[in-house]
């Protein structure tokens, strides 16, 4: 062993450490790939070796190596060697390496659990923070469910640097295993007072994040963190804080009230910058949530947009970058604020700064109206034409619509003016935006009816000037306007001046090299040109010729497009160039043929709103969900997976044959192509609604004459289109002078009239502009009844939906301990309640728990001499709580007692403080006294607005009697608190100690299932925890599971529970190993060594550890002899003590829960490969679905389907054994149809499930 | 919360890498890369606020940097962190590792790229204790060089680990190192940086 030793620190010194691998790789600059595979062999060998500091050396490096990208995954069992040593330098290196590459499937993370544990429990803090560290970064559901109570324990451990750790843990915690939140969140409550101030930052911090996410469950902090804000003067609590009120104050404007006049003397006071910031930040939410009724807000936003403006001016771009980001907040609820600095943020936007000009952009979008929409669109124009890099000029483009569209183009008086800047943006070089320039341009030529003529005008000089856009391969994006153009000239034909130079444009051969869907486009738009073109000829007899030169024009030029390679091209082209032709036979024999050919395009495209479709109301009546035709009653399920979903939109006759079987499948799919419709029929612009007034009225023909087309001097680059602007300030001083004429008739005085005086512009307000066309949107595009809907769905994603959990609700006894098991994944029919450690599954707690009564009920046994007093105070309760649901009004409910559980004291108490606080209380000068009004609630404050009774002060430390004080330096109200909880403690105590026979207690369990009565029937308790020894000290609880990871695996989960009042320490376990099955050991350790068990147990304290076996044959059950040693130790001796117990290896628990598809399940039991069985069950009373929870729970099977009284159910072996079940059930008797492919393990199974049934 | 923590040098090579959330290997690079493609663009005179990449987080998220000598500081935060806070934060850390390397070893004398490559995995200790699990551990400087210092004690008395630093002062002497400001301004905190002697 010494020569070992040596032998390995000689082998050190040869060694590459850290600090030498990265000197190699950096001298071999031009080989790193080959020097650093050659590393990694090198730390191969390394990790093989048995010295743990090579091994550490090894690992360090890799740690290195994973930043470059390597993937050192493989090492993960090297790691956890590492982790596990005893020094604190190799642990160290272990955690970091697994903090940077371990994560939630990584395998071998569910081998830490007891190390970390024991790491936590180490004497050394270093060690505890370390392991508390990487936990931090690889905390996975497992981890966090079994470390939970570990954790929460360090939160009151002795040293803060242990503390404030645990407690930013416990987030990570929450995040994993949400169960764990009500019960540690009362001492995470508490936290937020600790003496030390980095375990309070910890504790504001973990608070802030959860509360942003789900803020309505921490609106009952408001007080306690209003004190803090107050207080503190860290001023990185103080900015969590006030970033949280800021969360806050959306849901209770009277916070904001409360809020404004601190938050305005810290703005005032403070030096830090970020501080400020955020004291900004939050006051402009108070005031978007404010929005109406305080007059004295004017003078808030005025500080904000002042402080803000100093910002903005600042020289350090960072603080110009926050004030402009800030700027935006108050923007959208005081525009008129912000507006008034439009100066300040147009010169943003010359800034060198590209975030910066961003940012001032984003701003611009909500400071424009009607008024100043044209100027700041110039102005952006300008920098269009200024910007260099083409990813700002893109953002410019996109932020010049956004800005022109927005709201329905609420800000366009003047829509020549928006079509000519379009038609200027198409300019652009290189831009990737080619299509939004497109659909704005259909957009408006659809929709503003007025403005087709013009845009028609626009869109064939483009058309004509085709050859500018498409010039350069590098403008590829911008031809996209040309797919627009096209098809605006043909749908509005009836609108050009010269219908056949443009028909002529549009057959260049320069259009073949656009890409397909703009020929597409292109050949069939030329079709509709071509109808008004002979419609026009017609009409004057004397160009019959050159009708017949117009057809002739098609025939030469369509051949090109027949030829294109892109098949949609290919067969309009084809199909119009055969039309054509059979159009010029007719009229070579002097048929009139124009209005036949213009009835092919006949009827007018009406817009409809991409929701309208949603929008229509269903006729009373209707059930869409209803079958049109029944379904028939028998087909082939195996059909069913191959279909194609969504394909069989309409045709529902079609797929009659494929229909599955069952009613809940079929909903499913129905809602699955309800939905894929939906969303066909939104996204489809062209989806015509019915209209009775759908036929085009023909206009007489337009004449042929030449009007020459109005050409665009492109060689001015981007010009901005002043002719537009001018014609709207004249037609706006027009509409002016028109309006003051009539005013000033009556004045007898004379109105000024057609003259541009700039003057005049000033003091012309937002309704006096009259918009030259309207947008028809809401008017004709939405069906009529059309229901005002908007639901957004939130991410279903998201894991911090799992943390909305009510904290307020008192907890249950139940909940008063941190559930420890439950490691298996959430099974489809699994019990809710696990009755094993009296534990309730969270959502249960939302319902009135019979448990709280049972809690009231033993209130009351204690108190029987002040039952007056309680009747009272509970019926008190009883309003608040209703209110605090609400609503104002004050509920008497006479006999509340009856109806509803009230929860204790406390937070009751806090739930009227927090209103208390809210809705009385004077904004006192000093914050301390405010504190203090919130605590305690006087007598003489008895009536506040919502008339809400007091609580007798003496009621709370009647609760806290028995337990004696403990700081003595802490507030008043602190040791409350200490002493609550403290009992809290004494009582989690108590039920722990007698948590397995609560359901011996008569009146409480009567009370649950009352109220649960209108529940559908509710299933049994269950537990898989079995006795499996006990004597006067110890009880010993077990389970059994096969290892998911690992097939010859098995692993027990042992609850040990300390019955006796002494302390229980130095545990064994051990297990004589038979052939099959041994007991997993450490490394190192002899085949009859036992196990420690990493914990000790204080008086009544049960906790829970895992043994690992490894196990051959999983075909027969198995027993194996196992012996507990354990020292009790009491204040004067300490005695060694010894339990027997067998551990009983089921076939049941090889078995995983494995879920499987009914068409997979289907094919196995086609397959022929598995063997037969089959049993019988009399007198099971009890309902299928308690059945079949019990065989699932039990036994490990899911269920794959279940019809009526039948059910298909499966599960697998650790050794990937299937087995399926076939359960069925009628008067009293269970049948179950079994197939495996290992008849032995089959028949064992049977056998267990048959001895679970006879047990119950 | 803080997402990530990137430390990587003008040549966009990685210095020391600390993810709050999993990310394999290959995307690990690819968001570094992207990172500096974004933030090297970027001029010293210009804001630190950089509106996320497409990789990492999403709109909520942010970048925070700070360009110090020859190397970057990247945060990526969501809405939740204040923004000047980090910023401070960034800068309580360069301040860290310039007065640990100092510790560590007196041959250095000033934070360099080379300090972080060598001692990355010190570097990694100071930082876990000023950010855990992607939240604000510790603001309070005295605390973090204090804890700093008991762990590194504790390594010291078990017998040390690294080997040999010495090997890597030659390779420091003959670098060329760009002037490194004497003072920097940390925003609300105002520390002087404690006074080292040039080359």
């Amino acid at each position: 062993m010494a020569l070992k030793i040596v032998k390995g620190s000689i082998d050190r010194m040869f060694d590459k450490n850290l600090q030498d691998l990265v000197r190699g790789i950096r001298n071999h600059k031009e080989d790193e790939a080959k020097y650093i595979s050659t590393c990694i062999d090198e730390i191969k060998q390394e990790l093989k070796q048995d010295n743990i500091a090579v091994k550490a050396n090894a690992v360090c490096k890799l740690t290195y190596l994973q930043m470059l990208g390597y993937d050192v995954s493989w090492a993960a069992f090297n790691i956890v060697e590492v982790m596990s040593s005893s020094k604190f330098t190799y642990k160290r290196i272990g955690y970091l390496a697994a903090s940077q590459c371990f994560h939630e499937s990584t395998d071998v993370i569910m081998l830490t659990t007891n190390q970390i544990r024991k790491d936590l429990s180490s004497p050394n803090q270093y060690d505890t923070g370390v392991a508390l560290t990487g936990l931090s970064c690889f905390v996975t559901p497992d981890l966090a469910r079994d470390l939970a109570n570990d954790i929460m324990t360090l939160m009151s451990h002795t040293k803060p640097y242990i503390r404030k750790k645990a407690v930013l843990i416990m987030y990570k915690v929450f995040l994993k295993y949400p169960e764990s939140l009500r019960p540690a969140f009362p001492r995470l409550k508490e936290k937020l007072e600790d003496p030390d101030p980095g375990v309070q930052s910890a504790a504001v911090n973990v608070i802030c994040e959860l509360a942003r996410r789900n803020p309505k469950n921490y609106l009952s902090l408001a007080p306690l963190f209003f004190k803090l804000m107050t207080s503190s003067t860290n001023n990185w609590v103080l900015i969590k804080i006030i970033k949280l009120f800021g969360a806050l104050t959306p849901l209770e404007p009277r916070l904001g009230k409360k809020l404004i006049e601190p938050l305005t003397n810290l703005i005032h006071s403070t030096s830090a910058m970020s501080l400020l910031y955020e004291c900004v930040n939050t006051v402009i939410a108070v005031l978007i949530s404010l929005s109406s009724g305080m007059p004295n807000h004017s003078a808030s936003i005025q500080l904000c947009v002042q402080k803000l403006r100093i910002l903005i001016e600042d020289s350090d771009q960072n603080l110009k970058y926050l004030g402009l980001l800030a700027m935006s907040k108050i923007l959208k609820t005081h525009p008129k604020s912000v507006q008034s600095h439009k100066d300040l943020i147009l010169q943003c936007l010359d800034d060198k700064d590209e975030s910066i000009r961003l940012r001032a952009l984003d701003l611009l979008y909500g400071m424009v109206s009607k008024k100043n929409l044209m100027e700041i669109v110039k102005k952006l124009m300008l920098h269009v034409d200024k910007a260099e890099g083409t990813t700002y000029r893109d953002e410019l483009l996109t932020k010049i619509i956004d800005i022109c569209s927005q709201s329905n183009y609420q800000y366009i008086t003047n829509f020549e003016w928006y079509i000519s800047i379009l038609v200027e943006l198409t300019r652009l070089e290189g831009t990737r935006h080619g299509h939004l320039i497109a659909s704005q341009m259909l957009d408006v030529a659809i929709r503003v009816k007025a403005i087709r003529a013009f845009a028609v005008a626009q869109m064939a000089t483009l058309l004509d000037n085709a050859h500018l856009l498409t010039g350069n391969t590098q403008r590829n994006g911008i031809c996209e306007v040309l797919y627009a153009a096209a098809w605006i000239c043909g749908e509005f034909s009836e609108h050009l001046e010269d219908p056949l130079s443009t028909l002529e444009a549009m057959l260049r051969p320069k259009v073949a090299t656009l890409p397909g869907h703009i020929q597409a486009v292109y050949v069939q738009n030329a079709a509709k040109l071509f109808a008004t073109v002979l419609r026009g000829q017609e009409g004057a007899p004397a160009d019959r010729t050159v009708a017949q030169e117009t057809s002739q024009l098609l025939i030469d030029r369509l051949p090109l497009f027949v030829q294109s390679a892109n098949l949609e091209v290919q067969e309009r082209a084809s199909c119009i160039l055969q039309l054509v032709k059979y159009i010029q036979k007719l009229q070579q024999k002097d048929v009139e043929v124009a209005e036949e050919v213009t009835a092919l395009f006949a009827g007018e495209l009406n817009p409809v709103a991409p929701k309208a479709q949603k929008k229509v109301p269903v006729p009373e009546g209707l059930d869409l969900d209803a079958w049109i035709n029944e379904p028939p009653s028998e087909s082939e399920s195996e059909d069913e997976g191959r279909k194609p979903k969504g394909k069989a939109v309409f045709a529902k006759e079609e797929s009659k044959h494929t229909k599955p079987r069952y009613t809940e499948v079929d909903e499913k799919e129905l809602a699955k192509r309800r939905e894929v419709r939906k969303a066909e029929q939104a996204n489809n612009p062209f989806y015509i609604k019915a209209s009775p007034s759908s036929q085009k009225v023909y206009q007489d023909g337009v004449g042929v004459e030449h009007i020459p087309v109005v050409q665009i001097d492109l060689s001015v680059p981007l010009k901005v289109p002043d002719q537009y602007v001018k014609l709207e300030e004249e037609r706006r001083q027009k509409d002016k002078a028109d309006k003051k004429k009539k005013d000033k008739k009556k004045r007898r005085e004379k109105g000024e009239k057609g003259r541009r005086r700039k003057g005049d512009s000033g003091p012309e307000s937002e309704e006096d502009i009259t918009p030259a066309h309207m947008v028809d949107i809401t008017t004709e595009e939405m069906p009529e009844n059309a229901l005002p809907s908007d639901d957004d769905e939130k991410d279903p994603n998201d894991p911090h939906k799992a943390l909305d959990i009510d904290l307020d609700k008192p907890l249950a006894d139940s909940e008063k301990k941190l559930p420890v098991r439950t490691h298996r994944p959430d099974e489809v029919l699994r019990s809710p309640v696990d009755d094993g450690e009296g534990v309730e599954v969270v959502p249960e707690l939302k319902k009135k728990s019979g448990k709280e009564k049972k809690d009231k009920k033993k209130d009351k046994d204690r108190k029987k001499s002040k039952e007056e007093k309680k009747k009272k105070k509970h019926k008190h309760e009883e309003g608040e709580n209703l209110m605090g649901a609400g609503s104002e009004v004050p509920v008497q409910s006479e006999d509340s007692n009856e109806v509803a559980a009230p929860p204790p004291a406390t937070t009751t108490n806090e739930a009227s403080d927090l209103d208390f606080w809210l809705s009385n209380a004077p904004v006192p000068s000093n914050p301390q006294e405010a504190a203090k009004v919130s605590e305690a609630p006087s007598a003489s404050t008895p009536e506040a607005v919502s008339g809400m009774a007091v609580v007798p002060p003496d009621s709370e430390p009647e609760e806290a009697k028995d337990t004696e004080p403990e700081d003595t330096k802490s507030s008043k109200h602190k040791k409350k608190k200490q002493k609550k909880e403290k009992e809290e403690k004494e009582k989690k105590k108590k039920k722990k100690h007698h948590h397995h026979h609560h359901h011996s207690d008569g009146a409480g369990d009567e009370s649950v299932q009352n109220g649960n009565v209108e529940e559908e029937e509710p299933l049994p308790p269950m537990s898989n925890y079995a006795l499996l020894a006990e004597n006067s000290y110890i009880k010993m609880m077990c389970d059994i599971q096969g290892n998911l990871q690992d097939g010859s695996q098995v692993v027990v989960s042992v609850i040990f529970e300390n019955k006796c009042d002494s302390f229980i320490k130095a545990m064994e376990f051990n297990v004589l190993d038979s052939l099959n099955s041994k007991l997993q050991r450490p490394e190192g350790a002899g085949p009859h060594d036992g196990l420690t068990v990493p914990f000790q147990l204080p008086p009544g304290i049960s906790n829970e550890a895992r043994f690992v076996f490894s196990v051959q044959s999983i075909v027969m059950p198995q027993k194996l002899k196992g012996t507990l040693t354990f020292i009790v130790k009491t204040d004067d001796s300490s005695t060694h003590e010894k339990l027997d117990f067998k551990l009983h290896f089921t076939c049941t628990s090889y078995l995983i829960t494995t879920p499987c598809y009914s068409d997979a399940y289907a094919k196995l039991l086609e397959s022929g490969d598995l063997k037969g069985s089959s049993l019988k069950l009399e007198g099971v009373s009890q309902p299928f679905h308690h059945l079949l929870a019990r065989i699932c729970f039990h036994h490990h099977f899911s269920v794959v389907e279940r019809i009526g009284s039948c059910a298909s159910m499966y599960s697998r072996s650790i050794q990937g054994h299937h087995v399926c079940l076939l359960v069925k059930t009628a008067d009293q008797t269970v049948s179950i149809d079994a197939k495996c492919d290992e008849p032995g393990l089959l028949g064992n199974v049977l056998d267990e499930i048959k001895l679970t049934f006879s047990q119950c | 919360m803080i997402k990530a923590i990137l430390i990587f040098n003008n040549h966009g090579k990685p210095r020391l890498i600390r993810f709050y959330e999993y990310f394999a290997e290959d995307l690990q690079q690819q968001i570094i890369r992207e990172t500096f493609h974004l933030v090297s663009k970027r001029d010293d005179n210009v804001c630190n606020f950089l509106e996320g990449g497409s990789l990492i987080g999403g709109s909520d998220y942010k970048l925070i940097y700070r360009h110090y000598a020859t190397l970057y500081f990247v945060f990526c935060v969501d809405s939740s962190e204040s923004e000047l806070g980090i910023l401070d934060l960034i800068q309580v850390i360069i301040f860290f590792i310039l007065v640990f390397v100092e510790t560590l070893d007196k041959c250095f004398e000033n934070v360099c790229e080379l300090d972080l490559i060598f001692h990355m995995d010190k570097v990694h200790y100071i930082l876990q204790e000023v950010v855990m699990g992607g939240m604000v551990l510790e603001t309070n400087m005295n605390e973090i060089v204090g804890q700093v210092e008991l762990q590194n004690r504790m390594e010291k008395s078990e017998g040390g680990f690294s080997a040999a630093p010495a090997r890597a002062v030659s390779a420091v002497k003959n670098m060329n190192l760009p002037e490194m400001p004497r003072n920097i301004n940390i925003g609300d905190i105002n520390i002087k940086v404690p006074s080292l002697s040039p080359f």
